[in-house]
């Protein structure tokens, strides 16, 4: 191999040579595979939790893997091990090699490092333990001292290091070191008649520490979480039914990502399963509507230097005026298709088969104000805040839950409502969005995004935005 | 080389030797846990093979006490150093924890295991050969794409097998090891209507054994009746009927009913079932039970994931809650005694997770439920996590089947069934005789009344 590796995290801390991972292709590709790599990873965890006040719980963790996969066609081996011994990879090798069948085929050993972008600092654990802890302890009294009705406070920090060594038989070689940090707060609030509601908000990326002493100060997320669950003491009913909905800036993105994200993921439309597939070039969205998935914004939780398939991100425009542009691809797809690799392959772990998943995924922003926007609804839904949503890929349905709202009767904001979860057709729905805001906003760095069973960090925006119609899931009376 | 394999060596031995390398760093209590686990699975699409993966993996956690400090660690690195490394960041972190007077692990006298076999299992899961397994998926997915035209594509069948093996340790002198086998085949299907729409839908068998695993063709058959009765669904005009759930959607209703009674939501307050032992919650039809014993249960084990037996507890009996489900730090902070019901990740705070917990089934069938509905909704998928706990209010998306005088008529999709859990469990009008196990977590089919439906 011409490139020199021994400055590799993983050849100093395993003791890995060059020509140990030529002979690992070579098993992958003993049984006649068409395209082989090694996915290296080694991740460091901490967790710390508060609850009653209390530090309950700190954890840290140290897992390291190699997972081998081959390709051939449509064909997929895979076969990890968590013990990188030589013995144990080449065990692994050997078993996604039986994918194919086939006389064996020579690794391309001449290593070209991928471009790569410079998009985070290198270590996340920038600080002491104690500092971590302090979060927390500053975010219980901020949240307790916001409203006397809160009652409980549970605050969260998490970091990790990942450090991943993607190696591809196609000569193709990368290598990354990826921070992660979040923090959360949730509380709980009390009336004296006994009433209860919840509140949460959190955020993070892969920036250092210090933005949590500056920028996400545990105070700004301790109110967020308080202002919301004594908000929510005083909501009524929400009102079921088909009505005009504006969503606010920032988390509300979720609508992309669940209405038109997934379905435009390239495995799912390359099968023809998505309610997207053959849309390419048409008609999706009213022309107010440009959406991007872009992984290349600094600092984001949803961004990568390379994706897990060692390809640099992209910003991939998904729709830009209304019409459908593109797909969000890896390298399967990318070349079953004939279409670009837009760098979105991704996985959970190294015991997960990388496919092709958002980054982040935003609406860029119009011209109207927001205050235009909530001025021209007459009756309708004015959410905020989200919880968690879902998709069905194939009938093309999207449901997400609010968790904040409130009702909008002749051009004003007025009374909170809870439990309003909203459900469309994600083909459809942004053919819908009338008006789109000047303010766009991403969240604070909270998103995971599940498919399959594996889960990877994303980011998500929009500008404040009307959709003209929306079916709303409450208890109350629509009128 | 920096990794030794430690494959040769007992895992409750190195799990023993955790607990004592803590306990010689002065920890006052200690508790390890190891998991061995292997997968393999594999998918076939279009009658072609698409994956094929097959692995395994191990890890361990340790949590240490100084007094009522605690902390936990976790490593996939079995080596005497990765171990040493491991017990070592336990013991630093620990100083930085809270004095927490509630913590601890249970008392000697609370430890031990269920003597009798449950059944757990059968190594016959990774009896077939890898072209027997690829075999198992394909002939799921023939099935279900062979049983109609109008089934044109699809996700594939699946054949997976796993076997996981768990051990615990604890200062005490307390060690226990259990291991669970799991199979299971499933099939995807995709329909298309003469307009261009699409369905999917699924079905699968699972088991602890391959003896007991359906035949791939019956799953197939399911699914594909599953996808096909979707086509052509509708939205229906907001109102309020009478809802049927079946035993799918009855079950993840159930689910947060099992999240109701959790420990810690319960002294946390985040739960709308907090502080109502003794209370009438539900109609007086409704017994709903935990069973952590039961033979050959998807959730069931000897002992909890602290080293407590597991046991049967009666959660609700006809409409009064009796009791929580809690491990030994929430029971100490209810004033309560431990169920055996904790659950834990190899680091962190030990959790709470349920047995096998179901509702008790009634009389009758899902057919003459549903034939005694004028109008109303068979509720067959919920979509979306529109779920509070602490209000118990409840707002899913759904899709099912419209009944039009006690008939089952067209598909309807995109719309949401909402109310509150609290009045949810007091109007279950109807529960049918129709109690299966597919999961730790298993309701018959049941009818609610007076719920909305939102739509057009």
């Amino acid at each position: 191999m011409s490139l020199s590796l021994d400055k590799q995290f993983f050849f100093k801390k395993y003791g890995l040579n060059a020509s140990d991972l030529e002979h690992y292709l070579s098993a992958a590709l003993s049984a006649g595979g068409e395209y082989a790599d090694l996915y290296f990873e080694y991740v460091t965890t901490t967790s710390l939790s508060l609850d009653e006040s209390m530090i309950k719980s700190a954890a840290q963790g140290i897992s390291a893997g190699c997972g081998v996969r081959v390709v051939t066609g449509e064909r997929t081996g895979y076969a990890y091990t968590d013990d990188l011994a030589p013995e144990r990879i080449l065990h692994a090798a050997r078993t996604a090699a039986l994918i194919a069948s086939g006389p064996a085929k020579t690794p391309i050993v001449d290593l070209k490092e991928n471009r790569a972008h410079d998009l985070y600092p290198v270590a996340a654990s920038d600080a002491e333990l104690t500092a971590k802890v302090e979060l927390l302890n500053r975010a219980d009294k901020s949240a307790r001292a916001y409203d006397s009705r809160v009652t409980e406070v549970r605050a969260s920090y998490a970091d990790e290091l990942r450090r991943i060594l993607v190696i591809g038989s196609d000569g193709s070689f990368a290598e990354d070191v990826q921070p992660l940090s979040r923090f959360n707060v949730a509380v709980i609030a009390r009336k004296e008649d006994g009433a209860s509601s919840r509140g949460s908000a959190g955020g993070g990326g892969r920036h250092r520490f210090d933005v949590f002493l500056t920028e996400k100060t545990p105070e700004h997320f301790a109110e967020e979480a308080a202002r919301q669950a004594i908000i929510q003491l005083d909501a009524r009913a929400c009102p079921a039914g088909e009505m005009e909905v504006v969503l606010g800036p920032g988390w509300p993105g979720i609508l992309l990502h669940e209405a038109i994200g997934h379905g435009l993921e390239a495995d799912f439309n390359r099968k023809k399963t998505s309610a997207f597939s053959e849309l390419l070039g048409k008609r999706v969205a009213s022309d107010k509507c440009t959406v991007v998935d872009n992984g290349t914004m600094p600092g984001r939780r949803g961004s990568l230097n390379v994706d897990d398939e060692g390809n640099p991100t992209n910003n991939t425009v998904l729709i830009e005026k209304g019409i459908l542009k593109g797909y969000l691809s890896d390298k399967l797809s990318s070349k079953l298709m004939g279409l670009p690799n837009t760098g979105n392959g991704r996985r959970e772990s190294y015991e997960h088969i990388p496919m092709p998943r958002m980054t982040n995924t935003y609406m860029l922003a119009g011209d109207d104000s927001p205050e235009d926007i909530i001025r021209s609804v007459k009756h309708g839904l004015y959410a905020v805040n989200f919880g968690g949503g879902q998709v069905d890929i194939t009938n093309g349905k999207f449901v997400f839950a609010a968790s904040e709202a409130y009702l909008i009767e002749d051009g004003k904001v007025t009374a909170p409502v809870k439990n309003a979860t909203l459900i469309g057709n994600g083909p459809d729905v942004l053919t819908r969005v009338s008006m789109v805001g000047n303010d766009l906003q991403l969240d604070e760095g909270v998103g995971t995004c599940g498919k399959d069973g594996q889960s990877v960090p994303v980011g998500v925006g929009i500008p404040t935005l009307k959709v003209d119609r929306l079916t709303v899931g409450g208890t109350g009376s629509a009128d | 080389m920096a990794t030794t394999t430690a494959t040769q060596l007992d895992l409750r031995e190195i799990a023993s030797n955790v607990v004592a390398l803590a306990m010689k760093q002065g920890a006052t209590a200690a508790e390890c846990v190891m998991r061995d686990g292997t997968e393999f699975s594999t998918v076939v699409r279009l009658g072609e093979v698409e994956t094929l993966k097959e692995s395994g993996a191990r890890a361990l956690g340790v949590r240490v006490f100084f007094g009522k400090r605690a902390a936990s660690t976790l490593t996939s690195d079995l080596s005497q150093q990765g171990i040493e490394q491991m017990v070592r960041s336990a013991c630093d972190l620990a100083k930085l924890t809270s004095e927490d007077p509630y913590a601890g692990i249970p008392d000697a006298a609370q430890l031990g295991q269920i003597s009798t076999d449950l059944d757990l299992y059968y190594n016959d899961v990774y009896s077939l050969s890898n072209a027997d397994r690829i075999d198992y998926a394909r002939r799921a997915e023939k099935a279900a794409i062979s049983a109609d035209p109008r089934i044109k594509n699809s996700e594939g069948g699946s054949f997976d097998a796993a076997i996981g093996r768990k051990v615990l340790a604890n200062s005490h002198g307390f060690i226990g090891e259990y291991q669970r086998s799991y199979v299971s085949v499933s099939a995807v299907p995709i329909a298309q209507d003469e307009n261009g729409n699409m369905q999917r839908d699924y079905w699968y068998s699972v088991s602890r054994t391959m003896t007991k695993l359906d035949p791939p063709e019956e799953v197939g058959r399911i699914a594909a009746e599953r996808t096909l009765r979707r086509l052509g669904a509708r939205k229906v005009k907001t109102q309020r009927v009478p809802l049927i759930f079946d035993r799918q959607t009855a079950r993840a209703l159930l689910d947060h009913i099992a999240d109701s009674v959790n420990g810690d939501a319960i002294y946390r307050h985040a739960s709308f079932l907090s502080d109502k032992l003794g209370h009438q919650v539900a109609g007086k039809n409704i017994t709903v039970i935990d069973d952590g014993t039961m033979v050959g249960g998807y959730g069931s084990s000897p002992f909890d994931s602290e080293g407590v037996p597991t046991r049967r507890t009666t959660v609700i009996e006809k409409g009064e809650l009796k009791n929580y489900l809690l491990n030994s730090y929430t029971a100490r902070k209810l004033n309560l005694q431990t169920t055996g019901n904790a659950s834990r990740a190899l680091a962190g705070t030990p959790g709470i997770s349920n047995g096998n917990f179901y509702l008790e089934p009634g009389t009758r069938t899902p057919d003459q439920m549903i034939a005694d509905v004028k109008q109303g909704l068979y509720v067959t998928e919920f979509l979306g996590f529109g779920v509070n706990l602490v209000t118990g209010d409840f707002s899913r998306g759904a899709s099912g089947l419209w009944i039009e005088n006690g008939e089952l008529t067209y598909p309807v999709e995109e719309i949401t069934v909402a109310g509150n859990l609290k009045d949810m469990l007091n109007n279950i009008s109807e529960i049918g005789s129709d109690l299966e196990w597919r999961s730790s977590v298993a309701c018959p089919t049941i009818r609610i009344d007076g719920m909305t439906i939102a739509g057009e």
